[in-house]
């Protein structure tokens, strides 16, 4: 799905806004996303997202820039890329540098603490209401629900890496279509 | 030339931090060790500030310890080589990935995909509900089945989700609500 009539800017402005909104880090995004990339502007699927948060899970970074890159690079190739990361970024650096010049020193353990809390609390009911719709676009079989429950559960009981997960469930997937290719003929 | 190094240290970092923000923390505890730019105190501290400011967890550190390493412009360097690994490998990967996304097994690999990042999603809520909803220390202390549950926090937890569920408000609306509250309520 490449799309020219996307502006750099508008990625840019786009991520930057999404920069502004997240608090937290990997899927503490994916309320804002939702709001702003599939329902407002409709750039991508919920479905879209799901493959692009497995792909950043696997490769290297922060999972919100790798999203970013690969939206961009959707849209408008190697510089949509590179406007969607630069527009993620650009805020933290402006409001930590601010941060950290000017209002640290007014940033007691206390208060921090007490925001840290609260606004955790707000990011996981904002996560769990998000996720709710990604359960019907991801879980669709038996085989679907199973890997669902398989990765819940492995993860629990030996604490394994989520990029090793992940591509054993694509993995997993890959072999069950095989195969039932092959019983079906 | 201390740009050149923290541009180094942190492509470094993001190289090999596969996972997202909090899996740069090893990276950075060691990186603060190894050249004393800041202190792990620091970086305790710059955890925490980052979770409760605006931006992704992994950028808000890299810019936090870049700038306490060099300043503004040694903030902006960190940052910057932190993203290069993730845009370069993101570049070629979904270079790759539209020559074949018609390809039966790439769509095979998907449907495995998506209940896996169902269930990692689903994981990274129970990390927070955990520590949000439950005292684990205090009921290991007391071992009192009353200790482990923080009462007030669930109630707040039930009571915005049934909110979110009715009004649609935007996200950063709760965010908003929540740090006003948390300033006068002690979760």
């Amino acid at each position: 799905m490449r799309e020219k009539n996307i502006a750099l800017l508008d990625l840019f402005l786009t991520f930057a806004k999404v920069g502004v909104m997240t608090f937290g880090g990997g899927y503490a995004m994916l309320p804002v996303i939702e709001k702003e990339l599939i329902d407002k502007k409709q750039w991508m699927t919920r479905q879209d997202l799901m493959d692009f948060f497995a792909l950043s899970q696997v490769t290297p970074g922060v999972i919100a820039v790798n999203t970013a890159s690969l939206l961009g690079y959707q849209k408008r190739r190697v510089l949509g890329a590179l406007a969607a990361t630069l527009g993620i970024i650009t805020p933290s650096i402006i409001i930590i540098t601010v941060i950290a010049l000017f209002l640290k020193q007014y940033m007691s353990a206390e208060l921090t603490e007490r925001l840290f809390s609260s606004i955790r609390i707000c990011v996981a009911a904002l996560i769990v209401n998000a996720l709710l719709p990604f359960f019907k676009k991801g879980i669709v079989s038996v085989f679907t629900g199973f890997l669902f429950a398989f990765s819940l559960a492995v993860y629990f009981y030996f604490k394994i890496s989520p990029a090793l997960l992940v591509v054993f469930c694509a993995l997993a997937a890959i072999i069950y279509n095989a195969i039932k290719r092959k019983t079906a003929k | 030339m201390i740009y050149l190094l923290l541009y180094i240290e942190f492509f470094k970092i993001g190289l090999f931090a596969v996972g997202g923000g909090l899996a740069t923390l090893p990276f950075l505890y060691q990186l603060s060790l190894k050249t004393g730019w800041f202190t792990t105190h620091q970086l305790a501290d710059m955890v925490a500030v980052s979770e409760i400011t605006p931006g992704p967890l992994g950028i808000n550190m890299a810019t936090f310890s870049g700038f306490n390493a060099g300043g503004i412009l040694g903030g902006i360097v960190a940052t910057l080589g932190i993203v290069t690994p993730s845009v370069i490998v993101i570049i070629i990967v979904a270079g790759i990935l539209n020559k074949f996304i018609k390809n039966k097994y790439v769509a095979d690999a998907f449907t495995g995909l998506r209940p896996a990042v169902c269930a990692l999603i689903t994981i990274a809520v129970w990390e927070i509900v955990k520590v949000s909803v439950f005292d684990i220390q205090l009921y290991e202390q007391t071992l009192n089945i009353k200790d482990l549950f923080l009462f007030k926090n669930i109630i707040y937890l039930a009571l915005l989700f049934a909110l979110i569920r009715k009004v649609k408000l935007h996200p950063i609306a709760y965010i908003g609500l929540s740090a006003l509250l948390g300033i006068f309520v002690r979760f």
